[in-house]
C-alpha cells in the first residue's frame, strides 16, 4: 500500500524501519535509494544483514540532522503516536523530505469510541495490543485531529487514505466523519506549503 | 619473586617487543629516498619501512582486498600468532576462514602502524643518519600519516580500490580518516568505538600515561636505550590508566568487585590487597615487554592530535561530502572512551552528507574493549555488513 505511493527511483528515508521489510521492498521494487532509521538493536541487526543502509536512532532525536529536502520521501509508518513530540517530527519530515507518507491507527474508529464512551476503558484491539500501562503509544490521535495537526503546520493533503476493519481502502468520495468513524488506519501523503 | 624484583630485572633488559621493532618477522615494504612519507609535521620521513601480514588471497581482479587497522598498542598480527607475546592474533576470532571477516573470500591486510613498534618506522627504529634509535627526534606522526604510509603499502601490494577498510579505537579514526583521505578508494568503511576527534578526557587519560612514562627517571629524555634502560615503572603505570578507560565500572564489578587476592583479609599495607590491583598490576607489567615507551608517547599523540573536521572549517559533514563509501558504524552501550554520542555525531555527519551509513550500538557492559571481545550481536553486525556490501560489490 506505501509502496505504491513512492515513485521509482526516488530517495527514500524510513523512520521506524523494523526489520526492514518496507525498505527492502522498495528497494527491490520501486529501485529506491534508501535510508533507514530504526529504534531497537535487533531490528537494525536484521537490516543491515539485509544490506540495508539503517541507523539505530529515533524519531525525536535524530531528524534534526538531515539537510533540508534530502529525500524525496520521508516515511513515518505505525510511528508517529509513539513519538515524544508528534508535531515537532511531522514538523521535521516536511522539512526534510519533499513527501511525508505517514501512516497511524485511527483513534476515532468507532470501535474506540465505544470502548472508551460506553465501556468506560482504554481500548485494546486487534491492532492496539497494548495495555494503557504498558503502551508505547502515548499521542493517539484521530484522522481529523491529524488533518487538523497538518494544517496547523501549513502542509497540503496530497492524498488520503482511509482502510476498514476488514482491510479495505475505503472510498475517496466519503466526508472525512465517516472516514474517521469507520477508518481504522490512516494513509497521508503531505507535503509542504498550500 | 615480588613484581619489585621483577620489575628493577626489567627495566636493565631489552624486550622481545624491542627485537621486533628491528627485526620484524613478518614482511616488511621498504620505500627508499625516492619514495618518502609526507607528514602532517611538515616533514618527508625517509627511508620507512612498513610491516605488515596478510591473509587469504587476492582475488584476479584484486577488488577483495579488506584493510583492517589496529588500534593503540595493537599491531599487524590481526590474525595469526604474536612473535612477542605468542598468544593468537588480536581478532583472530574475526578474522579467519568462515568467520565475519572470511578468509576465503577475502584478502585480509594488516599493517603496523608508522611510529609503532612492531616493525614499522618508529621511534625504536634506526634513524640512519646518526645510527641511533630515533627516540623522541623523529617527527611527531599523526592519523592522518599512518594512513599516508598504509595508501603506499596499499599501491605496492598493487591494489586500487579497497573492498573494505575495519578497524575499531585508533583503527577507527584510521578508517575515518581513510575515507576522507582516498574517498574513491575505499568501496565500505567499518569504524568501531571510535570518533572523529579526540575528546578532552581522553586527551587527559593520554597525557597522565605520558606524564608518567616520562616521570620515570630510566626514560632519559626518551634516550634510554643509550643508557640500557627501559622506563618501564612509568610505562606499566600508563597502561594500568589507560586500562581501566578501556573496561566498565560494571565489568569491573562483575569481574573483581572488592575481593581479595591471595588473602583471608586486608594486609594493612601497601601490597596487591585487591583483585583489581593485583590484575592492574598484572596488565602493567605484561605491556611493557612487548611495548616501547618512547612509542607509546607518539601512538597517544597521533590519537590526541585527531580532529577531522578541524580541516574542513569545523564541519564534520563537509568531511564527508560528496562520499560514495557505503558505511556502518558500531558502537558499545558501555565504553565511556567512545561513548555511543560520539559514534552518533559521525553518523549524524555522515546523514548530513547524505552518505549511505548504517549504525548499529551494542548493548553489553564491557567497555571499550569489547570490540576486542566475542559478542554475538557485534559479530553479527559486522558479518551482516561485510556481506551486504559484498554482493554489492559483485564478490
Amino acid at each position: 500500500m506505501i509502496a505504491d505511493l513512492v515513485e521509482p527511483n526516488s530517495r527514500v528515508l524510513d523512520i521506524g524501519s523494523g526489520d526492514g521489510a518496507l525498505l527492502a521492498m522498495l528497494q527491490s521494487r520501486r529501485h529506491v535509494d534508501g535510508r533507514g532509521i530504526e529504534i531497537s538493536q535487533t531490528g537494525v541487526n536484521e537490516c543491515v544483514a539485509r544490506g540495508l543502509s539503517v541507523i539505530q536512532g529515533d524519531a525525536d532525536r535524530d531528524l534534526v540532522h538531515y539537510p533540508d529536502d534530502a529525500f524525496d520521501y520521508v516515511i513515518l509508518s505505525q510511528t508517529i503516536q509513539a513519538t515524544r513530540n508528534p508535531k515537532l517530527v511531522l514538523s521535521e519530515l516536511l522539512r526534510i523530505g519533499r513527501r511525508a507518507i505517514v501512516s497511524f491507527p485511527n483513534f476515532g474508529h468507532w470501535s474506540i469510541r465505544y470502548s472508551i464512551g460506553l465501556r468506560g476503558s482504554m481500548p485494546v484491539t486487534r491492532n492496539l495490543t497494548h495495555a494503557w500501562y504498558d503502551t508505547p503509544n502515548i499521542h493517539f490521535c484521530t484522522i481529523r485531529d491529524f488533518v487538523a495537526l497538518a494544517g496547523e503546520l501549513g502542509a497540503t493533503v496530497e492524498t488520503a487514505t482511509a482502510i476498514n476493519s476488514t482491510g479495505q481502502k475505503m472510498g475517496m468520495k466519503m466526508p472525512w466523519w465517516f472516514w474517521n468513524l469507520f477508518g481504522e488506519q490512516a494513509v497521508f501523503v503531505l507535503r509542504r506549503g498550500l | 619473586m615480588t613484581p619489585t624484583v621483577d620489575i628493577e630485572r626489567k627495566s636493565r633488559t631489552t624486550s622481545a617487543g624491542n627485537r621486533e621493532a628491528l627485526e620484524p618477522s613478518s614482511p616488511v615494504a621498504y620505500f627508499g629516498p625516492s619514495e618518502p612519507l609526507h607528514l602532517d609535521a611538515g616533514i618527508d620521513l625517509s627511508p620507512i619501512q612498513i610491516a605488515y601480514n596478510t591473509y587469504g588471497e587476492l582475488n584476479e581482479d584484486r577488488s577483495n582486498a579488506i584493510l583492517v587497522c589496529h588500534a593503540l598498542t595493537g599491531d599487524h598480527y590481526a590474525a595469526s600468532q604474536s612473535p612477542v607475546t605468542g598468544k593468537p592474533g588480536w581478532w583472530s576470532s574475526i578474522i579467519g576462514p568462515g568467520k565475519p571477516i572470511d578468509t576465503d573470500k577475502y584478502f585480509v591486510i594488516c599493517s603496523n602502524v608508522i611510529g609503532g613498534c612492531l616493525g614499522s618506522t618508529g621511534p625504536a627504529s634506526i634513524d640512519p643518519e646518526t645510527g641511533e634509535p630515533y627516540g623522541l627526534t623523529l617527527p611527531v606522526i599523526t592519523i592522518p600519516d599512518m594512513v599516508r604510509a598504509q595508501a603506499m603499502l596499499v599501491d605496492r601490494l598493487g591494489i586500487d580500490t579497497l573492498f573494505a577498510v575495519i578497524g575499531g579505537s585508533m583503527g577507527g579514526m584510521q578508517v575515518l580518516q581513510w575515507t576522507v583521505s582516498y574517498p574513491d578508494r575505499v568501496f565500505a568503511a567499518l569504524p568501531i568505538a571510535t570518533g572523529a576527534r579526540h575528546s578532552a578526557q581522553n586527551i587527559a587519560f593520554h597525557e597522565i600515561g605520558r606524564q608518567a612514562v616520562m616521570a620515570d627517571p630510566d626514560w632519559q629524555a626518551g634516550r634510554y636505550f643509550v643508557y640500557g634502560k627501559r622506563p618501564v615503572k612509568g610505562l606499566a603505570v600508563a597502561r594500568m590508566t589507560a586500562h581501566v578507560t578501556y573496561l566498565s565500572e560494571m565489568a569491573l564489578h562483575r569481574k573483581f568487585g572488592r575481593n581479595l587476592q591471595d588473602r583471608e583479609r586486608l594486609g594493612f599495607g601497601f601490597e596487591a590487597d585487591f583483585q583489581i590491583e593485583s590484575y592492574l598490576r598484572h596488565q602493567g607489567m605484561t605491556f611493557v615487554d612487548r611495548f616501547d615507551a618512547n612509542s607509546y608517547l607518539y601512538m597517544t599523540r597521533a590519537m590526541d592530535y585527531f580532529d577531522i573536521a578541524a580541516d574542513f572549517d569545523g564541519s564534520l559533514a563537509r568531511a564527508f561530502q560528496g562520499s560514495k563509501t557505503r558505511f556502518c558504524l558500531v558502537s558499545f552501550s558501555s565504553d565511556w572512551l567512545f561513548p555511543t554520542e560520539e559514534n552518533r555525531a559521525v553518523v549524524h555527519a555522515l546523514n548530513a552528507a547524505a552518505a549511505s551509513v548504517s549504525f548499529v550500538e551494542i548493548e553489553t557492559d564491557r567497555g571499550h574493549d569489547a570490540f576486542l571481545l566475542e559478542e554475538p550481536n557485534f559479530f553479527g553486525a559486522i558479518d551482516g555488513f561485510v556481506s551486504s556490501a559484498a554482493r554489492a560489490r559483485g564478490l
